[in-house]
């Protein structure tokens, strides 16, 4: 679908250089001179509390008219030094702020992090675990991929697909609920396994999602990939070239739209995800409208993953059967001294790691998110636990991305970046 | 990672579930240089300047190499014709504490020939420089600009060496360095009275698009100029 794209060819002639200059006024038969204005600067103050800015963000814009000739991004105002308080925590305490990272996709942070965790330990999962943690993903995959769609839609003044998005949204929300209780700050995994296995009926419910969802995608994209607006605000709007896209850093469906396909779980693969039948979907022009394209396909992808996992979804045990690593259930803990003591040891003490560190990426919406751990002999917490944040590096590239663009453009970019705050500044 | 767990947990004899600390240790070994030709590569052209290697988790090739020439071996590993990491995923810092040397670690990888690589320079702590890579990743632009921020490493040549995440005038220090505490090295009181006397109007002009310059220092004399962090009543440790 996304190689396509140039069929669309309104607003490809809106070239998006400098002040326009040279272009004929429309009153030139009226033989009056035009006024000299385009001499002064201006400079704009973006946020940090701005709602286009998704967050804290603040982007200070030189502007010549409308047109933005250089932004100095400003980031840190949501800084929560996660990663020094993580020095202070055991293993599994880290998990809760993984998930206040990227709220609008907890569940694959806080597998990303677990995961990080287990292959510097050396512990493999069970199989059903693995399963279990892939549809976690792809299902937050598709949650932080309607946000992204909701507010970039309104940013360019399109309502309805944000109520599309939202409502699609709420059933994630409540299958998170449903899974971990809480709706945004999950705490679903720990290490060696998962807090708790699916509820009863919870695979119902997926598959009612599952099965809804695609039409209201089906919605969206009739709504938005024909639009002519949608196509005038996005196509040839920063549009950013291959080579460009790799150096700077760009990774997720903003490099795959530049036409590079790399995708984490394709090209490192992870919780047997060459096993699985998928396409990565592949830009073209690297503009807004090819980051949009992509991220819909990828919904779609992630809808076609969530089924096959279901599908193959084994029985058996969640969690790791070493009492080292994950806790007693409860009943064993109460009534039975070893179970108690190795529930004693396991809170009290946390769990054990070799010296070494390991640096895990794995494909999270927004790119590639890897998670760095650090760690002494036997130290039970991290020496250092670093999280790369995909928007943070994305999000570095706006100054090259916008400048020579109007101010408006400036919001779409921003927007087709799909940043979040609270991952960039940690 | 089914298929990543055979190659470097053949030394390990109790299986991959062990965790407990007598039988630690097991999951680095040394590795081989054949099975990581960038490595092999590193040691046949630039055996000085590496410190040394090592497997870690299961799969991982980590190189410690010395600061000095890692500007010019780094450009190597982008541009040879055999490795071309084009991507610099990630430049992050490392702090063990104790006055051991501070590491600036890069995880690089390769999206011709699909392998990843972790290099490793340490820095003693009286002598936290090293040169910029940002002119061959422009990824490692404010990746970079976070360590200076978090671990007061300078990167020689940035072009927009400037604190990032916390505030442009923080005095405290270099957050994520082990020698700080976690509340910061200021009381409570002291945070408050600086925050209530700072210039707010001082954020929203012009200087604010001025780039580049030199590093902005963080005198220890401004850090104990208003209160020494040792004689404050913060109380952390």
């Amino acid at each position: 679908m996304s190689s396509n794209t140039v069929e669309f060819n309104i607003g490809q002639g809106r070239e998006m250089g400098v002040g326009g200059a040279g272009t004929p006024s429309p009153l030139a038969p009226f033989d009056i001179p035009e006024p000299d204005i385009g001499t002064e600067r201006m400079l704009i103050n973006l946020g940090p509390q701005h709602p286009a800015t998704h967050g804290v963000l603040r982007l200070v814009c030189e502007l010549d008219g409308e047109t933005v000739t250089e932004i100095v991004p400003h980031i840190g105002y949501l800084h929560s030094s996660f990663e020094k308080l993580g020095e202070y925590r055991t293993w599994n305490q880290i998990v809760p702020l993984t998930d206040r990272m990227d709220y609008l996709a907890p569940l694959i942070y806080n597998c990303a992090y677990v995961m990080s965790v287990e292959k510097l330990m050396g512990i493999e999962v069970t199989e059903r675990c693995k399963v279990v943690r892939v549809i976690l993903m792809e299902l937050d995959r598709i949650f932080g991929h309607l946000l992204w769609l909701g507010t970039t839609a309104i940013d360019v003044g399109a309502f309805t697909p944000f109520l599309y998005s939202f409502q699609q949204r709420e059933k994630i929300y409540q299958l998170h609920e449903a899974l971990t209780g809480a709706r945004i700050t999950t705490s679903a995994t720990r290490v060696g396994g998962m807090m708790a296995d699916l509820p009863k009926g919870w695979l119902d419910q997926l598959v009612e999602f599952v099965d809804e969802f695609p039409k209201t995608l089906g919605e969206v994209h009739r709504l938005l990939t024909g639009n002519q607006i949608h196509i005038g605000r996005t196509q040839g709007i920063g549009s950013i070239s291959a080579a460009d896209a790799i150096n700077y850093g760009f990774t997720g469906p903003n490099l795959r739209a530049a036409g590079v396909a790399y995708d984490v779980r394709k090209d490192r693969p992870y919780y047997d995800y060459e096993t699985y039948d998928f396409e990565v979907p592949i830009g073209e022009h690297g503009d807004c409208y090819d980051r949009y394209l992509c991220r819909m396909e990828e919904m779609t992808q992630s809808v076609g993953l969530l089924r096959q996992a279901m599908k193959r979804l084994p029985g058996g045990p969640i969690n790791v059967e070493d009492p080292n690593i994950s806790l007693p259930s409860k009943t064993d803990a109460m009534s039975d001294m070893e179970s108690m003591i190795h529930h004693f040891k396991l809170i009290t003490e946390g769990i054990p790691a070799p010296e070494g560190d390991c640096y895990m990426a794995i494909e999270a919406s927004k790119g590639e998110l890897g998670m760095y751990v650090v760690a002494e002999e036997g130290s039970t917490k991290p020496v250092r636990w670093r999280v790369r944040p995909p928007s943070f590096v994305n999000l570095s590239v706006i100054p090259k991305l916008a400048t020579g663009h109007l101010l408006s453009d400036l919001i779409m970019i921003n927007a087709s970046l799909d940043i979040v705050l609270g991952e960039i500044d940690r | 990672m089914a298929d990543d767990s055979i190659s470097g947990l053949d030394a390990v004899e109790e299986g991959p579930v062990s965790s407990s600390t007598d039988s630690g240790g097991g999951q680095g070994s040394t590795g081989s240089p054949d099975e990581h030709p960038t490595l092999a590569a590193l040691l046949d052209r630039y055996p000085d300047e590496i410190v040394r290697y090592r497997l870690n988790a299961g799969d991982q090739y980590v190189v410690w190499m010395k600061p000095d020439r890692s500007h010019e071996i780094l450009e190597w590993l982008k541009d040879d014709a055999d490795h071309l990491y084009d991507m610099m995923s990630d430049v992050t810092g490392l702090d063990y504490g104790n006055g051991r040397p501070i590491n600036v670690v890069y995880q690089m990888y390769s999206t011709t020939y699909k392998l990843a690589l972790r290099i490793r320079c340490e820095l003693p702590l009286d002598a936290l420089e090293i040169d910029s890579v940002v002119d061959l990743w422009q990824a490692a632009n404010w990746l970079e600009r976070e360590v200076y921020d978090l671990f007061g490493v300078t990167f020689r040549n940035h072009p927009d060496h400037r604190r990032i995440l916390m505030p442009d005038d923080y005095a405290e220090g270099h957050p994520l360095r082990k020698d700080f505490p976690l509340r910061g090295r200021f009381s409570r009181a002291e945070q408050t009275r600086r925050a209530l006397n700072q210039d707010v109007e001082r954020f929203y002009l012009a200087e604010d698009l001025v780039r580049g310059g030199a590093p902005q220092e963080v005198a220890a004399a401004e850090v104990g100029g208003a209160i020494s962090p040792s004689e404050s009543d913060g109380g952390e440790t």
